[in-house]
C-alpha cells in the first residue's frame, strides 16, 4: 500500500512520514511489556530458568496466587449479581429515571479503589463516625469486618458491577425487539420470554463483561492493599508491592515472574471470554429500532425503589462514611455539630506540603498523560483507518496489552525498562517521568478507541472531496478530521485525564519522594494512620471526579456514540 | 379460524395530537385474505401490531370470532404473526422454533411432533429439522418463519411485509405460496405491505391507507377499475394512472381544449385520471407531444405532454412515433375526481365510442 503511494511522489509527502509515528507508539506501548517477557527466562544474567523455579514453588507465591484467584473469582460473581440485574431492569423494562440510575452505577467504577475501600472501612468497625452517630457502632476492639478476604470480595464485586452493565446492556441493544415480540405472541410470559429468550442470547455479553471484572479484579491493588494487608491476606499484586517496597530493586527478576503469573492469569481469563464468545455468535438478523420495553405494570415502584436503595447503599452510604469522617476534628472523636470541622480538609489542601504536591504532581500527570496522547492518537487514529497496513492492524490488535495487563505488570516492566534506559547510563526511576511514560503506554487504548470510533463513522467521500478540489493532506486534516474528530478526541482526554488521576496501582511502585500522586498519598496516609486527613483527601478527589463526570455528561450529546463509556 | 372485526380503530401515541391511525372500519369473513397496503408512514404496520397486541388500541374495538381483544394480551389473541426480519430465534433449531409456541401453551409431545412434522412436510422444510437459523438462505428462514405460525393453528394469521427481505425473484414464488397455503389452511389472514404488486395479486380484498385512515377497500380488480380517490388511483396499478387537470364542457370531458369522451357530468373543472393502458394511439383525438419511450419488449410506454400536462401510454406497436400523436378513450375506461377533494365522482358512463375522424 505505502510502497505504490510512494511512487506516485510530491505531493504526497506527509504520506510517507506519517508511519514514523508508529515507531514511538510500538516502542512506549509495547516495549515495556516485551521487556518483562525477556525478563521471565532471565535476561542480563544469561537465559535461566532460575527465577521461574525458585519463585513458582515458594509457597507465598501459590498462597497469593490462589487469594488472587479467590476474591476476583468471588468479586466477579458479585459483578455479575449486580451488573447483570441493573442491565436486564434498565435495558429492558418501563423503571423510570434510567439515566441518573446509570449515572449514579457508573461512579464506583471510577472512584479509586484505595477511596472505596477508605470509605467503606468508614462504614464499618468499631471507630466508624456514621455508627457512632447513630450509636450503632460496635465496641472498641472488635476487628474491622472488611479486613477479611469477605471485605475484598465484596468491594471489588461493587467497583467492578459496572463493566457487567456496560457490557451486558449493550448486548441487550442488539437483540431486535421483534424476537421479543414473537415469542410474546407465542404465549411466553414475562419470565418465560426472558428465560427462555433474552437470557440465552445476551448471554455471550455476559460472559465477555464477566471476563473483564474478572481480570481487573485480579490487577486490582488498591482494595486489596487497603483491606488485605492488615489482615496478612496477600493477593499476587500486593504481593509484589510489599517485595518491592520491602527489598528494593534487587528483588526485580523475582517480581518480574509474579507479574507475568498474574499476566498470564489475566490473559487466561480474557482468552477463556473470547472462546466463549466465538462460539456464541449467533448472528442476530435485523435491527429493529425499537428497544426492547417490558412493562413491569404494578412491579414498577417497588422495583425502582429497591434500585434506588441498593445505589444509596453502594454509593451514598459510604460516601456519607467518608465525608463524616473527614469532619472529625481526630480520629475517634464523635460527629456533632460542635465537633465538626474543615480542619482535616484544611490540613489537606492546604497545609500539608505532601498532598499539595501530590495534587500538583497528579493533575501534571493527567493533563500532560492527555495532551500528549491525544497529540498522538489523532494522527495515528486516521493512519489505523484510512491507511491500513499489516504493522498498523498488529499494533491495532496489540495495543490493548498494557490497559488490560494488570497495573503491577505494566510497572514492573516500565522499571525494568526504564531504570537504565538502553544504550545510555540514563534512569527514569525515580523521576516523575517513569510515571507519565507508564501511564502514556496504559492510557494508549483509551485514548485511541474513541478517535478510531469517530473516525470510522466519518465518510472518507468528505475527504476525497477535499483532495477533489486540490486540498493537500496536511490541510485536509486540519481543516475536516481535526474538527470531526475533535468532540471525540476531548472526550478521550476527559476520560485519561479522569484515571489518570486516580491511578493508584501504577504509580504506587513507581512513586518516589518528591513525585507522590494522589493515589498514593491516599494510600500512605491511611496506612500511617492519618485517617481522618485521607477522609478529607479522598472526599476532596472524589468531588472532583464527580464534577467532571457531570461535566462530560452535561456535554453528551456533541460526542459521537460511543466514546463516553457509561452512555450509548 | 375466525372472522376479524375492527370498528372505529384508531391509535393516538401519547404526546402526539395527530392519530396514527384513525377510525378504521374492516369487516374480515372467516378464511378471508385482506392485505393492508399504504406508502410508508401510512399507519398499515401499527394497525397490524395492534391486532396483534403489540400495540395498545386508543380508540375502537377490535374482535377476534366473537371475543373482545383489545385488553387481551398477544399471546391470548389466538393469532400467529410473521415478521419482516422472521424473528427466528438464533439459538434454537427450525425444530425448536417452530415447536415453541406449543411448548409454551403446553402441549403434548406427540401433537407437537405431529404439528411440526405436518409443517415441515408442507414447507419442504424437513431436511432442515436440525439446523440453527443461520445455517438457513433467506427463503428457508422465511418457511420457518411461516411453519412457525401454521404449527399453532390459530384463528388468524398476520403478516407484516413478510417478503420484503427476499430477492426479486424469490418474493414471486413466495408469494404464491403463501397464497396457495392460506387457500388450503383457510386461515383468515391480515397482510401489510407497501408493494401495490403484492397486495393485488395476494388480496381478496385491498385495504387502501393513506396518513391513517381508510382510503378505499375492495376486491383488487374494484379498485383498480374504481379507484375511490386520486390517492388510490395513483397508488394502485403500473405505471401510476396520470392525473391531469381538466374541465366538462357541454357533456364532453375537454383537455387542454380539446374534447377527449363523453361523460355525464355538469360543468367544472375536474382533475381527469387515466390509465395508460386504457389509452390509445388513434388518427384524431387529443394531441401529446413524445417525450421519450421506455421499450418493455412486448409493448412500450410512451410519455409525453398534452399541454403542459405529463401523461404516459402503453402502445403495442412497433413503428416509429411521429413527434405528436393522438389519443383516444373508451369513455368507461375515462375516470373523474373532485377538483378538490380528489374523490371519485361517478358518472353514468356513455357507451358511444369516441368519433374516428
Amino acid at each position: 500500500m505505502i510502497a505504490t503511494r510512494l511512487r506516485k511522489g510530491g505531493s504526497r509527502s506527509l504520506d510517507r512520514l506519517f508511519p514514523l509515528i508508529l515507531l514511538p507508539v510500538a516502542l512506549i506501548a509495547l516495549g515495556p511489556v516485551l521487556r518483562l517477557l525477556l525478563e521471565g527466562v532471565g535476561l542480563g544474567d544469561g537465559l535461566t530458568s532460575e527465577h521461574l523455579t525458585t519463585v513458582l514453588t515458594r509457597e507465598g507465591t501459590r498462597t497469593a496466587l490462589l487469594h488472587s484467584l479467590v476474591t476476583a473469582g468471588g468479586g466477579t460473581l458479585i459483578s455479575i449479581l449486580i451488573g447483570a440485574s441493573f442491565a436486564f431492569l434498565v435495558a429492558l423494562t418501563d423503571i423510570r429515571g434510567k439515566g441518573a440510575l446509570v449515572f449514579c452505577l457508573m461512579v464506583p467504577m471510577m472512584i479509586p479503589p484505595q477511596i472505596t475501600a477508605l470509605a467503606w472501612m468508614q462504614v464499618t468497625g468499631p471507630s466508624s463516625v456514621l455508627l457512632k452517630m447513630l450509636g450503632l457502632a460496635p465496641p472498641l476492639g472488635s476487628p474491622q469486618p472488611l479486613h477479611s478476604p469477605q471485605g475484598i470480595v465484596l468491594l471489588l464485586g461493587i467497583q467492578h458491577a459496572s463493566l457487567v452493565f456496560l457490557t451486558l446492556r449493550a448486548g441487550l441493544r442488539m437483540i431486535p425487539a421483534d424476537l421479543v415480540e414473537a415469542a410474546r405472541m407465542c404465549g411466553g410470559g414475562t419470565l418465560r420470554v426472558w428465560a427462555q429468550v433474552v437470557l440465552p442470547l445476551s448471554m455471550p455479553a455476559l460472559i465477555a463483561g464477566a471476563a473483564m471484572a474478572f481480570v481487573t479484579a485480579l490487577g486490582n491493588f488498591g482494595i486489596p492493599a487497603m483491606l488485605g494487608i492488615p489482615a496478612r491476606y496477600s493477593t499476587l499484586p500486593t504481593l509484589i508491592y510489599q517485595r518491592l517496597v520491602g527489598l528494593g530493586p534487587s528483588v526485580l527478576p523475582e517480581v518480574a515472574v509474579l507479574s507475568l503469573l498474574i499476566g498470564l492469569v489475566a490473559i487466561a481469563g480474557v482468552l477463556a471470554g473470547r472462546v466463549v464468545l466465538s462460539r456464541g455468535g449467533f448472528g442476530l438478523v435485523g435491527l429493529s429500532g425499537t428497544p426492547l420495553a417490558f412493562s413491569l405494570g404494578r412491579a414498577r415502584l417497588p422495583v425502582e425503589i429497591a434500585l434506588w436503595a441498593f445505589i444509596a447503599m453502594i454509593l451514598v452510604l459510604p460516601l456519607l462514611a467518608l465525608l463524616a469522617t473527614s469532619l472529625i476534628p481526630a480520629y475517634g472523636v464523635p460527629l456533632s455539630f460542635e465537633t465538626a470541622t474543615f480542619k482535616a480538609w484544611h490540613e489537606a489542601l492546604l497545609v500539608q506540603p505532601v498532598t499539595r504536591r501530590a495534587y500538583a504532581n497528579s493533575l501534571f500527570l493527567a493533563v500532560a498523560a492527555a495532551l500528549i496522547l491525544m497529540a498522538i492518537c489523532l494522527p495515528l487514529a486516521w493512519l489505523m483507518e484510512r491507511r491500513p497496513s499489516r504493522i498498523t492492524r498488529l499494533l491495532d490488535g496489540l495495543i490493548d496489552l498494557p490497559y488490560a495487563l494488570p497495573g503491577v505488570v505494566l510497572s514492573i516492566a516500565c522499571i525494568l525498562t526504564f531504570t537504565r534506559l538502553p544504550f545510555t547510563d540514563l534512569t527514569l526511576y525515580g523521576t516523575i517521568w517513569i510515571i507519565l511514560m507508564a501511564y502514556l503506554a496504559r492510557f494508549f487504548v483509551v485514548m485511541l478507541r474513541p478517535i478510531q470510533s469517530s473516525l470510522a463513522q466519518l465518510d472518507p467521500a468528505m475527504e476525497e472531496a477535499a483532495a477533489s478540489v486540490g486540498a493537500r493532506l496536511g490541510r485536509r486534516l486540519r481543516a475536516i478530521v481535526l474538527p470531526l474528530a475533535a468532540p471525540s478526541a476531548a472526550a478521550g482526554a476527559i476520560l485519561v485525564f479522569l484515571t489518570a488521576v486516580n491511578e493508584l496501582t501504577v504509580s504506587a511502585l513507581l512513586w518516589s519522594s518528591g513525585t507522590e500522586t494522589l493515589g498514593v498519598v491516599i494510600f500512605n496516609l491511611e496506612d500511617s494512620g492519618e485517617t481522618v486527613m485521607a477522609s478529607a483527601l479522598a472526599m476532596s478527589i472524589t468531588c472532583l471526579i464527580i464534577a467532571l463526570m457531570a461535566a462530560v455528561q452535561l456535554g453528551a450529546r456533541h460526542f459521537p456514540k460511543g466514546t463516553i463509556p457509561w452512555q450509548s | 379460524m375466525a372472522h376479524l372485526s375492527l370498528t372505529n380503530v384508531g391509535k393516538t401515541y401519547g404526546g402526539s395530537a395527530q392519530a396514527a391511525v384513525a377510525d378504521v372500519n374492516i369487516e374480515i369473513r372467516d378464511g378471508e385474505f385482506i392485505v393492508l397496503v399504504g406508502p410508508s408512514g401510512c399507519g398499515k404496520s401499527t394497525l397490524l401490531r395492534m391486532v396483534a397486541g403489540l400495540e395498545t388500541i386508543t380508540q375502537g374495538e377490535i374482535r377476534i370470532g366473537e371475543r373482545l381483544v383489545n385488553q387481551l394480551d398477544p399471546a391470548e389473541r389466538d393469532i400467529a404473526m410473521v415478521f419482516q426480519n422472521y424473528a427466528l430465534y438464533p439459538h434454537m433449531s427450525v425444530r425448536d422454533n417452530m415447536a415453541y409456541g406449543l411448548k409454551n401453551r403446553g402441549e403434548s409431545k406427540a401433537v407437537i411432533e405431529e404439528r411440526v412434522a405436518e409443517a415441515a412436510r408442507m414447507l419442504e422444510l424437513r431436511p432442515y429439522l436440525n439446523r440453527k437459523p443461520r445455517a438457513l438462505s433467506g427463503g428457508q428462514r422465511q418457511r420457518v418463519a411461516m411453519g412457525r405460525a401454521i404449527v399453532r393453528q390459530p384463528s388468524a394469521f398476520l403478516f407484516d411485509e413478510p417478503l420484503s427481505n427476499l430477492d426479486a425473484k424469490l418474493r414471486v414464488s413466495m408469494r404464491m405460496e403463501i397464497r396457495k397455503l392460506q387457500k388450503r389452511l383457510g386461515t383468515t389472514s391480515l397482510y401489510v405491505t407497501h408493494d401495490q404488486l403484492e397486495a393485488m395479486t395476494l388480496a381478496d380484498r385491498l385495504v387502501v391507507l393513506n396518513g391513517g385512515r381508510v382510503e378505499q377497500i375492495g376486491a383488487p380488480l374494484e379498485v383498480y377499475r374504481a379507484p375511490a380517490s386520486t390517492f388510490v388511483a395513483s397508488f394502485i396499478g403500473a405505471p401510476a394512472m396520470s392525473l391531469l387537470d381538466a374541465n366538462v364542457e357541454n357533456g364532453q370531458v375537454m383537455l387542454d381544449g380539446h374534447a377527449l369522451a363523453p361523460v355525464a357530468h355538469e360543468a367544472g373543472p375536474v382533475t381527469l385520471g387515466l390509465r395508460a393502458e386504457d389509452l390509445r394511439i388513434t388518427p384524431g383525438g387529443v394531441p401529446m407531444r413524445v417525450d421519450y419511450v421506455e421499450e418493455l419488449g412486448a409493448q412500450r410506454i410512451v410519455h409525453g405532454f398534452v399541454g403542459e400536462q405529463a401523461l404516459a401510454i402503453i402502445d403495442t406497436s412497433e413503428a416509429p412515433l411521429p413527434e405528436t400523436v393522438h389519443l383516444g378513450v373508451a369513455p368507461s375506461r375515462v375516470h373523474l375526481f373532485d377538483a378538490r377533494t380528489g374523490r371519485r365522482i361517478e358518472t353514468a358512463s356513455q357507451p358511444v365510442a369516441v368519433p374516428a375522424e
